[in-house]
């Protein structure tokens, strides 16, 4: 190999690096504004077809955690909570559809 | 992008759900090409990439912001079948863990974004790279034109599947236009986004991206053993 290329494992743990730092710490920075559907949901006066979610009353409900009153720290614990629960969610999805090495 | 409960009607969203439930089946059968022991976990980096990027809404102007959807991102690091089960689950986790996009709307958001926004993400990064030359080079901005599409078609899906089952009467033409005009912007944001990214990878380890396998970058470090290439 002429260049020396960083494992797997290194291009693995960078990338969890940068999305928990993502979800964790910059996703406080996020814009705040109507995202393009609501706008024009509201725009065009369909908006309040919205009805309330099953949901709401989750303890993530709305990226924070409930009863932790620091907006940074609730955003940021809510942003990692979902990565763990996207990952775990992911990662059992992946394994169990992929094909298997064969041993031999 | 993520659509709340009540937006379409239920039937729209029975409608919807039966087209989502139809495509994560085939992603199912699909995905087991594209995964391996190698491939799996650079997929469930997808997406917990995905899922955080899809946390950082981007001012768009006038009031409006836009997010990453990650479908033509997802689908060149780890192959279309595959990306949109990522997509999928991360709308699934959005939707029971954090109340965003409806629980009656997970099949039109999955329909919206795991199967519009990865499909037409993907299929126009093919075109691209068909275009382009036959470098590594050529798989971000390829991925970035993907993306960029991706969103206004996402987008547009929303406003027919409204005109043919939204809550409220509103004139097609209007909502078609409002929705791509602000989501063309956003695209722009998602194929930025989407550069990086997929060029990051591409220059430190392109023999993991899906979408450049054909292009063979260690060719230098094969080698011929009994006529095979290994």
């Amino acid at each position: 190999m002429s260049r020396r290329r960083p494992s797997t494992r290194t291009v693995l743990l960078a990338g969890l690096a940068v999305t928990v730092v993502l979800a964790g710490v910059v996703s406080f920075y996020a814009s705040g504004h109507p995202d393009g559907l609501e706008y024009v949901a509201h725009s065009l006066g369909f908006g309040d077809s919205a009805g309330p979610h099953v949901s709401d009353n989750s303890p993530l409900s709305g990226y924070g955690v409930k009863g932790v009153h620091n907006a940074r720290l609730s955003g940021g614990l809510a942003g990692i909570i979902g990565v763990l629960l996207v990952g775990a969610l992911a990662t059992a999805l992946l394994y169990a559809v992929r094909r298997r090495a064969p041993r031999d | 992008m993520h659509v709340p409960d009540g937006f379409l009607t239920a039937q729209t969203s029975l409608a919807t759900a039966a087209v989502a439930a139809v495509g994560v089946g085939i992603a199912l059968r699909g995905a087991r090409r594209e995964l391996d022991d190698r491939t799996a976990p650079l997929a469930g980096l997808v997406a917990v990439f995905v899922f955080a990027a899809q946390m950082l809404n981007f001012p768009v102007g006038a009031g409006t912001s836009g997010h990453l959807l990650g479908g033509a991102l997802a689908a060149v690091l780890v192959g279309p079948f595959t990306a949109t089960l990522c997509i999928s689950v991360v709308l699934l986790v959005q939707a029971i863990a954090f109340a965003d996009g409806g629980l009656t709307a997970l099949g039109t958001n999955v329909t919206l974004m795991a199967l519009v926004g990865v499909w037409v993400g993907y299929g126009m990064f093919r075109v691209a790279r068909a275009v382009l030359p036959k470098r590594t080079a050529s798989v971000p901005i390829a991925a970035a034109f993907g993306a960029a599409l991706s969103v206004p078609a996402a987008a547009a899906t929303f406003a027919l599947l409204f005109a043919a089952g939204g809550a409220v009467p509103i004139a097609t033409g209007k909502l078609l236009t409002a929705m791509v005009g602000w989501h063309v912007l956003i695209g722009l944001g998602e194929a930025a986004i989407t550069f990086l990214a997929v060029g990051a990878i591409v220059a430190t380890r392109p023999d993991l991206v899906y979408g450049a396998q054909d292009l063979r970058p260690d060719h230098a470090d094969l080698e011929i053993r009994d006529g095979v290439v290994v």
